[in-house]
């Protein structure tokens, strides 16, 4: 830190300890310390329980439960009395926002899961199950959402809890939803994402004391926002032909309002793969939207995955991920086996769209 | 006891089903605190209008420039007084996990206590970033509960434009795939960006994920500016006794079917025994009395299938290390883009070679510092100067494993191609 500006600073004020990031061995459970980097294989002795193996004999049991991520210091608590009394006092958060409580004896698998179970935490999430959601913070902490997120998740899992605590899905399955085109949540095999329809509303007496307007016109992907006199007040103006209804423009500069109660939709989005297995990674497409962003439950979006999901989990094969299974079965067949609608916006238009369309004579019949 | 709770009909409806729910853990904090009773009246609001009312502004901690998510409340009365006054300032502190997201209880009981002081008793385990996000502090609080969690040997996370805070795997710590230390690696990088963390100052975001192998469980190649991704060099290992207890329990039509026909390159065969070659770049197993499998390992790709069906029947060679790619980044602005192989093997199980990958990681945040513009990623930035740019600022050396394919277009000059075909000659003699 600049010299200066310490000493102007009061006496009182204490100054940060710039440590980073924390070692994490103080943290392992003991097994895993003693093991680290020793590990022969692991196996799943049922859902939601990983066994894995050391090259020197040791075995250790890991029982995955799913957590509602935002989580208040009492289920914190309870969560950490139920490591101490049922399990080792050592956790370990998945990126999913699953918990997961690792144990050196397998007798305390059983007891430690009715524990979880009793308590409400849904015990599973793991190998070829619908996992947890990675989400986003919507409307209890955004400041640009277009819809909630810890509520859309609890809608969504409390459908899909059955496909969480089994492993019935060809391959793992990973959802994620994100409240503006951003996409926070990322790629996914399903995912969910705000779909404006509709330009930004501007308040043109805020902008020119809110919003930089050049850093605004920088940030349109269209060139669509340029400096404009609005009421003898300078502000922004939208050629609307040419508008996409990204809302890049609302972070920026809010008085450019994106989000609408009624035009702001949901899309649902499928065959992203994080993973290099078989293919390489893959980004997800988009395959519906225009659904209605009806809180509290958001019952037309669980609609659309909850078929997307049984279709998927009837037809695809054993280790097909959503992407693979496409791959194989190919687009007009999944159109026609989800019942979804193949309307004129799934083309793609943007730049480097050419490479998405088909430029073969492979086609099923 | 706090005040009453303000009618929340539609959140209400979240407190029913099989899965944990959120509405409940906030009312529970709800009992002691009016801040929490006054954050449900505000989010049911945005539920009722569909609308969300947070802005942000600038709050932060002494000596620091980022790392707290600053939001005020822009719901108000027409007087212009919030409208749900216990909650108009709900910022979040972001701080930085042990990698691997490992704890004991005593350091989450802390985090209880500290925040249950200090804020609203809302915790995130974890952001998207991999953060730890306490959630709901006034603008004075911020500062008490960042000297806790300080004290206790945490430290923020970044926010704005500056290096992010980073995410590794469970790697090494419990999982036979992992192919370098990645808590090791994580925080040797990290811990050397703390100025553009704390102090943000760069053109945008700078993201790292380290997975220790090609599964990528932190989805790296999408989302990270620098992607650290575990790899082996040598041939697959083989384990009989696993291998043959792995094909008692699945059989022929599983072998064939699930890990045959699904290898990317066709790498793996099954064989009668008396057929199979072995080989120096070979490996092979016997699964049964009469068949085994025979994987080329130079027409492997490292894509960790097989090795994940057979787990322990089949594991990464011992030649480990990891490639990297630059330029993952989501939508805005310009759309999705994927990571770039720039370094398509560096050994880490050296001190030195992982000097060499925090010295690389310098470079590549220096020349972005200076050559992206204003909210540009890295990935955007190299799309606009195009890759053979960038490595020349690097100084590392083009390789095919580098592209999908060559060029596929004429427009390009080549008049220096005579010396580039020199340079690379005499590189290689002098190797």
């Amino acid at each position: 830190m600049n010299q200066a500006v310490q000493a102007a600073a009061p006496a009182q004020k204490r100054k940060p300890k710039e440590t980073g990031v924390p070692e994490n061995k103080k943290f392992l459970h003991p097994t895993l310390a003693k093991n680290y980097g020793d590990w022969k294989y692991h196996d799943r002795p049922r859902p939601g329980v990983l066994h894995h193996v050391a090259h020197g004999g040791d075995e250790v049991w890991s029982v995955r439960a799913g957590t509602q991520r935002q989580m208040d210091v009492y289920t914190i608590r309870k969560l950490c009395d139920i490591a101490d009394n049922y399990a080792e006092g050592r956790v370990r958060f998945t990126i999913r926002s699953n918990i997961e409580f690792i144990v050196s004896e397998e007798a305390k698998v059983a007891p430690l899961i009715a524990e979880l179970e009793k308590n409400g935490f849904p015990v599973g999430g793991t190998g070829n199950s619908v996992t947890m959601i990675a989400h986003t913070q919507g409307w209890l902490h955004c400041d640009i959402p277009g819809t909630d997120a810890s509520g859309v998740v609890k809608a969504l899992m409390d459908e899909l809890h059955h496909e969480f605590v089994r492993e019935e899905m060809p391959n793992r399955v990973h959802l994620s939803t994100s409240c503006c085109e951003i996409n926070c949540g990322g790629q996914a095999d399903i995912a969910i994402i705000v779909q404006h329809t509709k330009p930004p509303v501007i308040n043109h007496d805020l902008v020119a004391n809110v919003c930089e307007r050049p850093t605004v016109v920088a940030r349109c992907p269209v060139a669509a926002i340029r400096p404009a006199m609005v009421n003898g007040r300078p502000s922004l103006e939208i050629d609307e032909s040419k508008c996409m209804c990204c809302g890049a423009c609302y972070p920026p500069c809010p008085p450019m309002q994106i989000n609408d109660p009624e035009n702001s939709k949901l899309a649902i989005w499928v065959g992203g793969k994080n993973s290099n297995a078989r293919g390489k990674p893959t980004f997800m497409k988009m395959v519906a939207s225009g659904l209605p962003n009806n809180a509290p439950r958001w019952p037309e979006v669980a609609e659309v995955v909850k078929n997307i999901i049984s279709v998927y989990k009837a037809d695809a094969r054993p280790w097909e991920r959503m992407a693979d299974w496409i791959d194989r079965i190919g687009w007009p067949r999944f159109f026609e086996k989800t019942g979804l609608p193949f309307t004129k916006y799934l083309i793609d238009d943007w730049r480097g769209s050419r490479a998405n369309l088909n430029a073969s004579t492979h086609i099923r019949f | 006891m706090a005040k009453k709770l303000h009618d929340t009909p539609n959140l209400d409806q979240l407190e029913t089903g099989p899965w944990p729910s959120f509405v409940t853990g906030l009312k529970e904090l709800a009992k002691d605190k009016d801040y929490v009773v006054d954050l449900l009246g505000q989010l049911e609001e945005s539920y009722k209008t569909r609308k969300g009312y947070w802005k942000g502004g600038t709050v932060g901690v002494y000596g620091y420039g980022g790392g707290v998510i600053p939001r005020f409340t822009e719901l108000k009365n027409e007087d212009g007084t919030p409208k749900f006054k216990d909650a108009a300032e709900f910022h979040t502190l972001r701080v930085m996990p042990p990698p691997g997201m490992h704890y004991d209880t005593a350091t989450l009981r802390q985090f209880c206590d500290i925040w249950e002081k200090h804020g609203s008793g809302l915790i995130a385990f974890h952001g998207q970033s991999g953060d730890i996000m306490f959630q709901g502090a006034t603008t004075e609080n911020v500062q008490h509960a960042f000297d806790e969690f300080n004290e206790m040997g945490f430290d923020l996370g970044g926010a704005g434009p500056a290096v992010r805070t980073a995410m590794s795997c469970v790697g090494a710590a419990r999982c036979e795939q992992s192919c370098y230390d990645e808590a090791k690696v994580h925080r040797a990088v990290l811990n050397t960006f703390l100025d553009d963390i704390h102090r943000p100052s760069l053109p945008y975001k700078f993201k790292f994920k380290f997975s220790g192998c090609s599964n990528d469980c932190m989805n790296s190649v999408q989302r990270a500016d620098m992607a650290v991704i575990g790899t082996w060099r040598d041939n697959i290992r083989t384990d009989e006794a696993l291998a043959k207890k792995w094909f008692a329990k699945h059989g022929m039509d599983e072998l064939v079917n699930d890990v045959v026909a699904r290898c990317p390159t066709k790498a793996f065969q099954v064989k009668e025994l008396s057929k199979i070659k072995a080989g120096e770049h070979t490996s092979t197993v016997a699964v049964s009395d009469t068949h085994g499998v025979e994987i080329s390992n130079q027409d492997c790709v490292r894509c960790m299938h097989c090795v994940n069906v057979m787990t322990g029947a089949l594991a990464p060679g011992k030649d480990k290390g990891a490639t990297v790619l630059v330029g993952g980044k989501s939508h805005l602005k310009i759309g999705g883009l994927m990571g770039t192989v720039v370094i398509p093997f560096i050994k880490l199980d050296t001190d030195e070679g992982v000097e060499q990958l925090v010295d690389f990681a310098q470079r590549t945040i220096e020349f972005f510092a200076e050559n992206a513009l204003e909210h540009e990623r890295t990935g955007e930035m190299i799309e606009r100067i195009g890759l053979t740019n960038f490595l020349d600022a690097m100084e590392i050396d083009v390789d095919p494993a580098m592209v999908n394919s060559p060029r596929m277009n004429p427009y390009v000059r080549t008049d220096g191609w005579d010396d580039e075909v020199a340079k690379i000659n005499a590189k290689k003699q002098a190797a």
